[in-house]
């Protein structure tokens, strides 16, 4: 008995996974096609990956992509952080309850909705028509409640005695933080900070409301690519970008971000 | 306690009328609890009308102590009776209420921890897990911006007066309780405060490093010559360690004194109970001759104290050390008691016939408690040269007059606080 349900249990796992996987997977493969065509397999070609950098386009909206993705980063991850640390020390009660639900909102609220909201939020207040800083600052603002609960989570399993004991020892304030709080929340900070960035790259949603002309990111580009058709160069694109979310988020989990492994030390790993 | 002339700062109140000098200092202070049996010593600490309430709550209700220079002062208390807050109000990490806080002669009151010439040893060492034990150590003097070349003797010096020498690359993950206990000392000696607090430093460790570490505090606050404040909820570490201690009770400082003052003469019910065992037997003042007052106990038995101020009539508990406590076997008669019983100089303060109900070995001594006639227990504490005595037996407790010490029952005690 034990061993039928355990091998229905693995079953629906590797079902799951390749349901999940296997589009991602094909998408991969035919980024080595060596065929205009996306069905069929001619045999093994790394001729896309060059002409991608040919491509003034494509180097165009990677630019801006990083650029959103540089900004919308560091704001996220410094506001973040001030936020996770500040919520950490309410602890309980009616406003730790409120400043939870505060936080867990823009995460859950439907990017088709913000996406929205700040357009006519932007468009009406400042008259703005999308640029590269109207996207960043509608990035930081769904990615920013990721690094906060980040921080927070690690932040709250800080002994407070140990901050006092820095200031016991002569540091100011503000020295009791940069010595001791900040280095003591520096993975999740890291953790934050690379979700932020993996946030960032693949959004498509929000962008598009808040993108003009000129701004287009990776992700619009290739969405406005796909009407004409999947070539195989959407699908080393597409390959990159997965590499470099996967790679992102790999060495958030390194860092302790979802509570799977706590660094030890303040630094990562 | 006399009040010191030299260490009393008068108060405003009363310097203002140049008539009323005299009767100033021959009046006690309501602060009556000042240090002044060290000649010539300047208070290291005062602590005037201090006041923490947090809401309803007085967590501290008007303390004012004077703790000297070089002094090992306790402040012990169960939990709840405001010794750590009024700790953690020197060490400058609650500001009081009311009052005011004065270390080496400077009013600190509103002053940031990082200002005040003190350091606290925490209970749960609170060192850094970032850093190793040179860095921990190290912390305070380069917010100080001591000389790199002076960091490195200094905390060398410190590790060897703690005897942890050789662990300065450990991260504290990598250390036992007892050793972070040594290293939390370190980080907070190393700075050269004028006090150290400690706050129940040795509470997590077990009994056996408990005591070690006790006399290796007293051996490091005898070599650094620093005040200590220490706060604990074990007595026995602060009769050892203590110079002076002052027992807290909700918010209030119950008793200060000597650990003898507090063990031979408690000014309480409640401090004779907390400080040490004891007998506390209820009683009434039945007569009072010259300077012996008779005493009838709850059960209808009499016993005899030194009369002192009592009068006949007050509500009194009796209380008598379970090691002053002599034990007599009756082989059914209950006439033959010696005279000379119990042994020892001075009138016999009582003598009780009772039963054994408990016997307890503890290797050097037998701990019995006797349940007497009139229903009272006496526990009883008495070398295992002495004869031993069975559950069952009977017997006959008794102490020296002089050995017992009558407590006035206060009428907010009649509903004993738990």
């Amino acid at each position: 008995m034990r061993r039928d349900r355990n091998r229905w249990l693995a079953a629906t796992a590797i079902a799951f996974f390749v349901f999940l996987y296997l589009p991602i997977a094909v998408l991969i493969l035919f980024s080595f096609n060596d065929s205009k065509r996306n069905f069929l397999w001619r045999g093994f070609t790394l001729k896309w990956y060059p002409t991608l950098f040919a491509n003034d386009a494509l180097i165009q909206a990677l630019t801006v992509s990083l650029q959103v993705a540089v900004i919308s980063v560091v704001v996220a991850t410094v506001l973040g952080t001030l936020l996770g640390l500040g919520i950490a020390r309410l602890r309980s009660g009616a406003a730790g309850g409120a400043s939870d639900m505060l936080l867990l909102l823009p995460m859950v609220t439907p990017e088709i909705v913000m996406g929205v909201s700040l357009l006519l939020f932007f468009a009406q207040l400042f008259d703005g028509h999308g640029s590269i800083w109207q996207i960043s600052i509608a990035h930081v603002t769904f990615s920013i409640s990721y690094v906060a609960i980040i921080v927070r989570a690690r932040a709250v399993s800080l002994d407070p005695r140990v901050e006092e004991a820095a200031r016991d020892l002569g540091a100011s304030p503000f020295g009791a933080f940069l010595h001791v709080t900040l280095p003591l929340v520096a993975p999740a900070v890291a953790a934050g900070a690379l979700i932020a960035f993996a946030l960032s790259i693949d959004d498509l949603i929000v962008t598009t409301f808040n993108a003009g002309v000129g701004s287009s990111t990776l992700p619009l580009y290739i969405y406005s690519r796909i009407r004409f058709g999947v070539t195989p160069e959407i699908n080393a694109i597409s390959t990159i970008v997965v590499a470099v979310t996967a790679v992102a988020m790999l060495v958030a989990w390194r860092a302790g971000a979802f509570g799977g492994r706590r660094a030890r030390s303040g630094i990562l790993g | 306690m006399a009040v010191g002339a030299a260490a009393t700062p008068t108060p405003p109140s009363v310097t203002n009328s140049e008539g009323d000098a005299a009767f100033a200092s021959a009046r006690p202070t309501p602060d009556d609890v000042r240090m002044a049996d060290r000649e010539g010593s300047r208070p290291e600490i005062v602590l005037s009308r201090l006041t923490k309430r947090y809401g309803d709550v007085c967590a501290v209700d008007d303390v004012s102590l004077e703790i000297s220079h070089g002094e090992f002062f306790s402040l012990l208390g169960p939990s709840g009776c405001g010794k750590t807050t009024t700790l953690r109000m020197i060490g400058g990490f609650e500001s009081p209420t009311t009052g005011t806080i004065e270390v080496a002669g400077r009013d600190v009151t509103r002053d940031p921890p990082e200002r005040r010439p003190v350091n606290m040893v925490f209970q749960s060492y609170a060192l850094f897990p970032h850093l190793n034990v040179f860095d921990n150590v190290a912390f305070g003097l380069r917010r100080s911006h001591v000389a790199r070349e002076e960091v490195r003797e200094r905390v060398a010096a410190v590790l060897a007066l703690v005897r942890m020498e050789g662990y300065d690359r450990r991260r504290p993950d990598q250390l036992s309780g007892g050793q972070q206990q040594r290293i939390a000392l370190a980080r907070a000696l190393v700075n050269r405060p004028t006090v150290l607090l400690l706050d129940e430093p040795l509470g997590a460790l077990d009994l056996k490093l408990r005591k070690q570490l006790q006399l290796e505090l007293k051996r490091i606050q005898q070599e650094v010559g620093i005040t200590f404040v220490y706060v604990t909820h074990d007595q026995e570490e602060a009769l050892t360690l203590s110079d002076r201690i002052a027992v807290m009770r909700a918010g209030k400082v119950e008793q200060l004194g000597t650990p003898e003052t507090l063990y031979d003469s408690p000014a309480s019910r409640f401090v004779a109970d907390f400080i040490g065992t004891t007998n506390l037997l209820a009683g009434v003042v039945e007569t009072v001759t010259d300077d012996d007052a008779t005493i009838e106990l709850v059960g209808g038995e009499r016993c005899h104290a030194v009369a002192g101020t009592l009068a006949a009539g007050a509500a009194v508990d009796v209380s008598v050390r379970p090691e002053v406590v002599e034990i007599l076997g009756r082989d059914g008669g209950a006439a033959d008691i010696p005279a000379a019983f119990p042994a020892g100089d001075g009138p016999p303060g009582g003598a009780l016939d009772g039963t054994v109900e408990q016997v307890a070995y503890l290797g050097t001594s037998v701990s019995y408690i006797v349940r007497t006639r009139g229903g009272v227990a006496v526990a009883a504490l008495v070398p295992r040269t002495v004869g031993r005595f069975p559950a069952g037996a009977q017997v006959t407790v008794g102490w020296r007059r002089a050995d017992a010490l009558v407590l006035a029952r206060a009428a907010a005690e009649e509903e004993a606080r738990p």
